[in-house]
């Protein structure tokens, strides 16, 4: 079974976010990296580039394949997590910690009617 | 449906995370694709490979026939023997490439490709058909009734032995006693298992081939007394990172019908001078006027995402500084600095820790040391031309 925190939010996409005032912090699901194993590569996009909800905005390669990442969240880009760049097998170890992809400057109240609660993701997963 | 091979059920109960593989539903990883990888050049690995093709080709004019369809020499082969070899058009492109396993005099095991079985048997039986006034050429196709397992890695030779009693039907004495392409048939349970010292890892290792009914005992048995010797099953994902660490060539990526053996750089296992063979004169000509474009090995040079079929190659920017002053002189880009070659098989290697691939090049971009770059998503990232392997135990 996979780890899915209460206090987040999620996609269908298999993103996770978590706002905290007007920052969004964006990586991906415990069960997204179970499914593209050893992650090997995460390509982040540029600070201050701003993102619409799911624009595609980053990439996550694995040994097998490369897969896409969309914003859940519109927000301008505000920080990037450089450890990946050294440590990519943080988006595996550490998912929703040491893990994280990006945080986004958001405007104003954030739409989330789109995304997911945890029982929601894990019904989706079906994991439910 | 997809096809499924006589261990599903073992590979199932090992967790294995399954893939369509060519019509197959084959495990592509059990624990992840790194730790497997490490395993077999550490220790030992075991793979299902029973999805492969088993054809027999016998008769009493069974060696000169193959010897007219596969380019390496069957000459050379004495019976217990086995020889990498490629069957090819008369264009010279590649139909399949093949282990041709010498097991009596008139007698043949050919393991071929999962996905090329019914293009191989349609060609072998056209070939007879063509084979002079002969028609004692008989090829029978063993596919279904017969599975294999490949267990590699250094520590294979230590525990090989404990699986079978007794000595090999041929000539050998244990299982450890075969020497590289050399192949055997030990009894296993109520039949005769073929083992062959072959692989397509790199490593030390041993191929066995069984019939159906043999291959969960013999995949039961391999897990059980390798144990001790830290043995794991491995799954597509490591094979496809051990032998791109290798250079070894995938059919579908690496080799089509479009594509020769000369081509593709093997062409030490074409035999020009054994006779006439099917693609001769084109692989002859091939060979005498250099061909337009090579198979290469590279490496990625910086930290990249690892590299992928179809990925498009360019001349390395910062190797040819003269293509920034030809664009400043208001030429358009394509003229000046055109797509080279292709990547056909790519992926971050996990004995490396960086990316490397294959890929077909222009012939004057394909010697060694050449800087080359790899498009990745439009942005470019530098990497060079290689020897193979590109991985060496040390």
């Amino acid at each position: 079974m996979s780890n899915i925190p209460d206090s987040l939010r999620y996609a269908k996409s298999h993103e996770w976010v978590r706002i905290e005032g007007d920052t969004a912090t964006i990586g991906i699901t415990d069960h997204a990296q179970a499914e593209l194993t050893d992650v090997v590569f995460v390509e982040l996009p540029e600070t201050g580039r701003v993102l619409a909800v799911g624009d595609n905005c980053a990439v996550v390669e694995s040994v097998k394949t490369a897969s896409d990442l969309y914003a859940p969240v519109a927000g301008t880009v505000l920080e990037i997590n450089a450890a990946l760049a050294d440590t990519p097998e943080l988006a595996n170890d550490s998912p929703f910690d040491e893990g994280w992809f990006f945080k986004l400057q958001i405007d104003g109240e954030p739409d989330t009617a789109h995304l997911l609660d945890a029982a929601g993701y894990a019904a989706e997963i079906g994991e439910a | 449906m997809p096809k499924r091979t006589p261990l599903y059920q073992q590979h199932l109960a090992l967790g294995a995370r399954c893939i369509d593989f060519g019509g197959w539903e084959m495990p592509v990883q059990y624990t992840g694709i790194v730790a497997e990888h490490q395993a077999v050049r550490t220790a030992a690995g075991v793979f299902d490979i029973s999805h492969m093709g088993e054809i027999w080709v016998g008769g009493a004019h069974a060696s000169g026939f193959l010897n007219q369809t596969l380019t390496n020499d069957i000459g050379l082969l004495a019976v217990g023997e086995s020889q990498y070899t490629l069957m090819c058009n008369e264009a010279g492109g590649v139909i399949d490439d093949l282990y041709v396993y010498r097991i009596a005099n008139e007698a043949f095991l050919l393991m071929v490709n999962a996905t090329r079985i019914s293009a191989d048997l349609h060609w072998l039986e056209y070939q007879a058909s063509n084979h002079g006034e002969d028609r004692s050429v008989k090829v029978e196709n063993q596919s279904e009734q017969t599975g294999a397992i490949a267990v590699q890695g250094s520590a294979t030779p230590l525990f090989i032995g404990e699986l079978f009693h007794g000595d090999g039907l041929i000539s050998v004495k244990r299982p450890g006693d075969l020497v590289k392409n050399q192949v055997d048939a030990w009894n296993f349970g109520t039949g005769e298992v073929y083992v062959a010292r072959t692989g397509y890892t790199g490593e030390e290792g041993f191929e066995i081939i069984a019939p159906n009914e043999q291959i969960v005992a013999l995949w039961d048995a391999v897990l059980e007394i390798g144990r001790p010797h830290g043995i794991v099953p491995a799954g597509l994902g490591a094979r496809d990172t051990l032998r791109l660490e290798m250079g070894y060539p995938l059919y579908g990526h690496e080799l089509s019908e479009e594509i020769s053996p000369i081509e593709a750089g093997l062409g030490y296992f074409v035999k020009v001078d054994k006779g006439k063979f099917v693609g001769r004169s084109a692989l002859m000509k091939q060979k005498d006027e250099r061909p337009k474009k090579k198979l290469v090995a590279f490496k990625m040079r910086d930290k990249s995402p690892p590299p992928r079929q179809g990925y498009e190659v360019y001349n390395n920017l910062e190797a040819r500084k003269d293509l920034k002053s030809i664009a400043s002189a208001g030429l358009k880009p394509q003229d000046t600095d055109p797509v080279i070659g292709t990547v056909t098989s790519g992926t971050q290697s996990p004995s490396l820790s960086c990316g490397i691939g294959m890929a077909q090049v222009h012939i004057d971009r394909a010697r060694e040391g050449t800087a080359i770059d790899i498009s990745i998503r439009g942005k470019r990232y530098p990497a060079t031309v290689c020897k193979k392997p590109l991985y060496k135990k040390q």
